[in-house]
């Protein structure tokens, strides 16, 4: 195989489900997990005669989420019927848009490799999502409709995107956008993001575009760049052997590692869209458009150039920092509690990008989750600047602010946690230790100066961690030459 | 405008019809018949004219985010061929 011959095209559908309360043309509620069908009534369970009424909250999100992504913003909007038959659909039809979309001509910028790159958003639309359908073992197929009617914004990315690892950047920055707007909860794993994708190949060189395939069911973001890359090499072993890239609907299998054809869904695309004649018009009004747009908060790109620039954050640190919005304002928090924002903002950040994000990985953790506030880590970074905690005890406390949420002076004094700086107390133990370890003492002389390591090491373990590492090194130091 | 008996079952298989043989060849005529009364339309210069989507005067018709009642679960499932957990249970299809 030789991927290398070939140049990739991919294009993304991201769904992101907007997080109103009610359903976008009933007052059904959209929480997440309720028992089955009970969130449904006669408007999105599709009965005769009924009439949708649209949710001004889930426009107004649509048209945030638009702005976000530099669209154009439509004046006049409105919704079309999509036709097709599928037992999650109980009207047989699902509202959308397809002539009037929000927002077109839109883009974001992402990072890859170090550099800056432009993807153009060809639209951004409304609409309803489908039902939930569960497949039992042969005895048919279990439908919910609790789903149905969740209001979704689809998001059409151009064709300009040229990698795997590109698609996850945009999916990334995606998400964070649209968590920053505060539109969606932006869950991958409860679905309220989603993301199909259009790849094809074509030889270095060739102006048009290969035969795509459209790939579908990557439930994570490891999952859409695993998937593309599946099929990057999948198309191009075609190519090698002659062959001609079938245009298909395939499924990600994440345990196997492979994409499928999804034969059987034999589907036509003929949808036939017109618009719906229940719905009329919206129109989005420079004043209603002025309002939504003040609510815009400050996007991760402007984020990101704001750290480097205010507190001299190295770019990684500043991108890895704002990529999520709880983590940056967690960050900004902590700042807030810090004599000297400027010159202790690197230390936020290891806090923030060594210990905590471990940390929540290692447990499968989302912020949230634990009770740590900015206050408690500007608090504990002051603690270390003043010497009153070593580094490595500020690990320990660190952890435990983690799991039990008390503010840093609180473990530091319960557990005993204070570091010694009293030279006093601290040369009582480096005689001690002189004394009863001759051998490392006479190596040290003798011109071996990693001997005073493990001297340090057995001053650091008599005091329990506490002694000033400093201290100790400049007192045995005085020490032995002396 | 001439619609084929092609079209016919094309657009019978989308909608999940079943037209006999016999019928594909009048249905084809009937459309025939309607697309071309509908082209009288094209008669009239639209040029600069917007393409119509409702009649009434009316846009922006929009309602608060507030939660209303939903279906006790048995009136949801009253309509239901089959039933299983609270679910519509339908004849299997793949995802």
């Amino acid at each position: 195989m030789s991927t290398t011959s070939y140049e990739t095209v991919i294009g993304l559908e991201v769904h992101v489900e907007l997080h109103t309360k009610t359903k976008i043309f009933c007052g059904c509620s959209t929480e997440f997990g309720a028992p089955a069908n009970t969130h449904t009534c006669p408007v999105c369970l599709g009965h005769p005669g009924v009439l949708p009424v649209l949710n001004r909250q889930a426009v107004e999100y649509a048209v945030k989420a638009a702005m976000a992504l530099n669209c154009r913003i439509a004046d006049i909007s409105h919704f079309d019927r999509k036709n097709y038959f599928y037992p999650d659909s109980p009207k047989a039809y699902q509202i959308s848009q397809a002539a009037r979309p929000i927002g077109e001509h839109g883009w974001i910028d992402i990072e890859v490799g170090g550099k800056t790159k432009r993807i153009g958003i060809t639209r951004l639309h409304l609409e309803e999502d489908a039902g939930k359908l569960t497949h039992t073992s042969g005895f048919g197929s279990l439908v919910d409709f609790n789903r149905v009617g969740t209001p979704l914004v689809e998001i059409v990315s151009e064709p300009e995107i040229s990698s795997p690892e590109e698609a996850r950047a945009y999916l990334e920055k995606m998400r964070s956008i649209m968590q920053y707007c505060e539109v969606s909860d932006v869950k991958m794993e409860e679905g309220s993001l989603r993301c199909d994708a259009n790849i094809s190949i074509r030889p270095r060189g060739q102006a048009e575009f290969g035969i795509r395939a459209e790939l579908k069911n990557m439930n994570s973001f490891r999952g859409v760049q695993r998937g593309l890359e599946y099929e990057e090499v999948r198309q191009a072993e075609i190519l090698d052997e002659g062959g001609t890239v079938i245009q298909e609907t395939r499924r990600w299998d994440e345990g196997k590692g492979q994409t499928f054809s999804m034969r059987g869904k034999e589907e036509a695309h003929d949808y036939r869209y017109f618009p719906d004649p229940d719905l009329v018009p919206v129109e989005i009004g420079a004043d209603w458009q002025e309002r939504i747009r003040a609510g815009i908060p400050e996007l991760p790109d402007a984020r990101r150039a704001r750290y480097a620039s205010d507190y001299e954050l190295p770019a990684y640190d500043a991108q890895v920092i704002t990529s999520s919005k709880p983590l940056a304002d967690l960050f900004e928090e902590s700042l807030n509690h810090i004599q000297d924002a400027r010159s202790d903002a690197k230390s936020v950040s290891n806090w923030i990008m060594g210990d905590l994000l471990g940390y929540l990985n290692t447990n499968g953790l989302e912020l949230n989750a634990v009770p740590l506030t900015g206050q408690g880590l500007g608090e504990l970074v002051g603690l270390i600047g003043k010497g009153t905690v070593s580094s490595k005890i500020a690990k320990t406390v660190f952890k435990e602010m983690l799991e039990s949420g008390k503010r840093p002076q609180q473990i530091v004094e319960e557990q005993g946690l204070v570091q010694i700086s009293d030279e006093g107390a601290i040369k009582a133990i480096v005689v001690e230790v002189v004394a009863a370890n001759p051998q490392s003492v006479e190596d040290y002389r003798a011109g071996k100066d990693k001997a005073i390591g493990f001297l340090v090491g057995q001053v650091m373990k008599q005091s329990k961690g506490k002694a000033n590492p400093g201290l100790v090194n400049k007192l045995l130091v005085e020490l032995l030459k002396g | 405008m001439k619609i084929t008996v092609e079209q016919v079952e094309h657009v019978a298989k989308l909608a999940r019809l079943n037209v006999g043989e016999d019928e594909k060849e009048m249905f084809a005529e009937q459309l025939s018949a309607i697309l071309q009364y509908a082209e009288k339309l094209n008669e009239l210069n639209t040029d600069g004219i917007e393409p119509t989507t409702h009649v009434l005067p009316l846009h922006s018709v929009t309602r608060e985010d507030e939660v209303r009642e939903s279906l006790p679960i048995e009136a949801v499932l009253r309509n239901a061929p089959d039933e299983e957990d609270g679910q519509f249970r339908v004849p299997a299809v793949l995802d």
